[in-house]
């Protein structure tokens, strides 16, 4: 038993870290809000170079063949940085399925643009036709009917929905399939499909830890920063208990999130049961952060000025997409009663 | 990282369960905070010490087995899988102990380990005063300097089990000029010494598990001070962040709580709501939780980092799970909750009743949860003091 990560594992971490304090400012979040998203790509293509977006790809492919619990520190930074865009989509779920699932032409076309971050994937699950980051996408990876298709985001039809988080681009997606856009059929495309839905919790829970450790962040900067009464409000031991709870939600929800890797990456036989754990845990330290985070924050908080909002409405997103916590729990009810 | 267990972890697992399926009491013994079960307790304690189980963790000079922290995490969750009885030496094993293996003289070591360990030595914490309770450092309990060693005088309180104790360790006074937590000393004393009064309390569930300790000059020698003299507050500490961390709770407790309570639910189906049913669901995923929060914390603590005050978030959050899956319990037995211990129809011999009392000193044991919040937000969050 030996719960730490490589010290290669942090380094990736740490290189993630550095790109997005440099270059994802909140400023580049708010941009991504009022539809400027240059700002991203320009995160994007750093994060291409530095290998992060294809780490899941194989070597031949240009990536690094890494598994799952590899993925969970840089997309934990991801979430830290409410960067905008498909990126557990694109690197944890799109990418696997492409090469697994794609012909010969499709892998031609798409991987390598996926893994240099010029083409993001986005990924419909059976069922689901509402996609986050459709509008800006360029390939959708659809489940339909157990099978898998492959298509261009301009050969399919997307109508704008609205996310309370703006920087997600929702988009209602439909398409005509064409035979160009079925993928391999001589794999079993829905166990693949299983285990996309599972990468895409785990990326989500992922993400869920890094927005909770920054909403925590600005909470805690904002106690002691803002003085009432003569003196931070942080000193109040009010404010101090909102605090502490919400550092033990996010730091017990934290083990099960890399644990959900770690189980994915070795096929363990309850990897299913790491997952939901992960996500339930994720998203409600994340919900429970967020409310804490506005309270400290009192009335500038609760506008959209301060950047906590579009932090506060990614988590609340994500906390409920790839499986909510009550469907998770029922999962792992149904494992043990 | 590798979250499995190695071999000599899984064979070290086998070892455990097999002993203590063989040897662990078939049923429960009675409380181990009243006179009769202390004693009952004691003896299973000879017996886990003569097998080499009673401290596992400590060397073989001791009586232990050199178990590595993982180890120590696996017989623990085989110990509360069997249901076996409740550690009444735990105040000495786990909490004078490791005081002793950092601050100790050799002299100590030898003298105090192996009878702490096989309950030939009992032992029982002296820290609370009735006017010191979370501000411990306002303590008045005093030591005067007197040939060849001290003579303590004061009062302390809740003791847990001291009125069945042979020894206790607490902080003096030792320099009446200082102030709080300066000029404080550690000292272990005899309770069943000259000037020495124990008065038993019975705690919230009626058993005599707490006791009040008077003291008038009662003679102590310099060698059963730990650390240096006046430098007792650093060496308390020490303690205090192994009470409210690991060493006190391992997950191994809860977990077999938490199974416990899926036992009970499918026996009370029928009563079930889908709202306890998910409460039944939270428990075992809480007592997951720290399962693996620890295993983390401990790969830490196994590459030579200190926990300091992230202690506090392990005791706030097993001393509320314990609450809440307690309470769990409680709702799905239902009106027959209120059967206490020795009643005939008492779900369980009582079993849930019991242990909810017990689960509610949990926030308050080992400094209260305001206090580890307190802890939390000013050395973990850095959130000013005042």
């Amino acid at each position: 038993m030996r719960f730490a990560f490589t010290d290669d594992q942090k380094m990736l971490r740490d290189t993630v870290r550095e790109v997005l304090q440099r270059e994802c400012a909140p400023e580049v979040v708010r941009a991504a809000w009022e539809s400027r998203p240059e700002g991203v790509h320009a995160v994007w293509n750093t994060l291409a170079e530095t290998g992060v977006i294809g780490m899941a790809a194989s070597e031949e492919a240009g990536g690094m063949g890494m598994s799952e619990l590899d993925l969970v520190l840089p997309l934990e930074e991801t979430g830290y940085a409410a960067l905008p865009g498909p990126v557990f989509e694109t690197a944890a779920v799109g990418i696997p399925l492409l090469e697994a699932l794609g012909t010969e032409e499709q892998i031609a076309r798409w991987l390598g643009p996926a893994v240099a971050g010029e083409s993001r994937i986005v990924v419909a699950f059976e069922d689901q036709d509402v996609v986050p980051h459709a509008a800006s996408a360029d390939l959708l990876i659809a489940e339909r009917g157990g099978a898998g298709f492959c298509v261009p985001v301009t050969e399919a039809s997307v109508s704008a929905e609205q996310s309370v988080d703006r920087a997600r681009e929702l988009g209602r997606v439909s398409f005509e399939a064409r035979e160009h856009h079925r993928m391999r059929d001589d794999i079993d495309a829905r166990a693949q499909f299983v285990l996309g839905r599972e990468r895409a919790a785990l990326g989500a829970a992922a993400q869920l830890i890094g927005l909770s450790r920054r909403m925590l962040d600005m909470a805690v900067q904002y106690a002691k920063d803002r003085e009432q009464f003569g003196k931070p409000i942080g000193a109040q031991q009010a404010v101090k208990h909102r605090l502490a709870n919400a550092l033990i939600e996010q730091e017990f929800a934290r083990p099960l999130v890399y644990r959900a890797g770690w189980s994915m990456a070795t096929g363990a036989p309850d990897a299913e049961v790491a997952v939901s754990l992960a996500k339930i845990y994720a998203g409600e330290a994340a919900r429970f952060v967020a409310k804490e985070a506005l309270q400290v924050h009192g009335a500038i908080g609760y506008t959209i000025e301060c950047d906590l909002h579009m932090w506060m409405k990614r988590a609340w997103a994500l906390a409920a997409a790839h499986g909510d916590p009550a469907y998770h729990r029922e999962r792992i009810g149904r494992h043990i009663l | 990282m590798d979250l499995d267990f190695t071999d000599s972890e899984k064979a070290f697992r086998q070892e455990c369960r097999a002993w203590l399926e063989a040897n662990a009491p078939r049923e429960p013994l009675p409380s181990g905070d009243t006179r009769e079960g202390f004693a009952l307790h004691l003896e299973w304690e000879h017996a886990l010490f003569d097998a080499g189980w009673a401290a596992v963790s400590w060397p073989k000079e001791y009586g232990g087995r050199e178990a590595t922290l993982f180890e120590w995490l696996i017989f623990e969750e085989e110990y509360y899988r069997v249901n076996a009885p409740s550690r009444v030496t735990q105040n000495g094993i786990f909490l004078l102990a490791p005081t002793l293996f950092e601050f100790g003289t050799d002299d100590q070591k030898e003298r105090i380990l192996r009878p702490m360990a096989r309950g030939d030595v009992t032992w029982g914490q002296a820290w609370s005063e009735p006017n010191a309770g979370s501000d411990l450092a306002s303590l008045k309990s005093t030591a005067r300097r007197v040939d060849g060693g001290w003579r303590l005088s004061g009062q302390k309180t809740w003791s847990t089990r001291a009125a069945f104790c042979d020894m206790a360790y607490g902080l003096f006074r030792t320099d009446p000029e200082q102030a709080r937590h300066r000029g404080l000393t550690y000292f272990m004393f005899p309770l069943h010494a000259e000037g020495i009064t124990v008065r038993g309390v019975d705690r919230l569930d009626g058993d005599e598990g707490f006791a009040e300790i008077f003291l008038e000059d009662v003679f102590v020698p310099d060698a059963d001070i730990i650390g240096a003299v006046h430098q007792g507050w650093k060496v308390a500490m020490a303690t205090t962040s192994s009470e409210r961390g690991l060493s006190l709770r391992s997950p191994g407790r809860f977990m077999a709580t938490a199974t416990r309570l899926i036992d009970l639910y499918h026996r009370y189906r029928d009563r079930s709501t889908p709202v306890l049913r998910d409460q039944v669901i939270q428990a075992w995923m809480d007592a997951q939780a720290y399962r693996w929060f620890t295993f983390q914390t401990v790969t830490r603590m196994t590459q030579g980092e200190s926990i300091g005050p992230d202690s506090s978030m392990n005791k706030v959050f097993w001393s509320e799970m314990d609450v809440r899956t307690h309470e769990t319990a409680l709702a799905l037995i239902g009106e027959a909750l209120e059967l206490d211990e020795g009643s005939p129809s008492a779900v369980e011999g009582g079993y849930w009743m019991k242990g909810f009392q017990f689960a509610l000193a949990g926030p308050i044991y080992a400094g209260t949860n305001e206090i580890q919040r307190n802890i939390i937000s000013e050395r973990v969050l850095g959130l000013p003091r005042k």
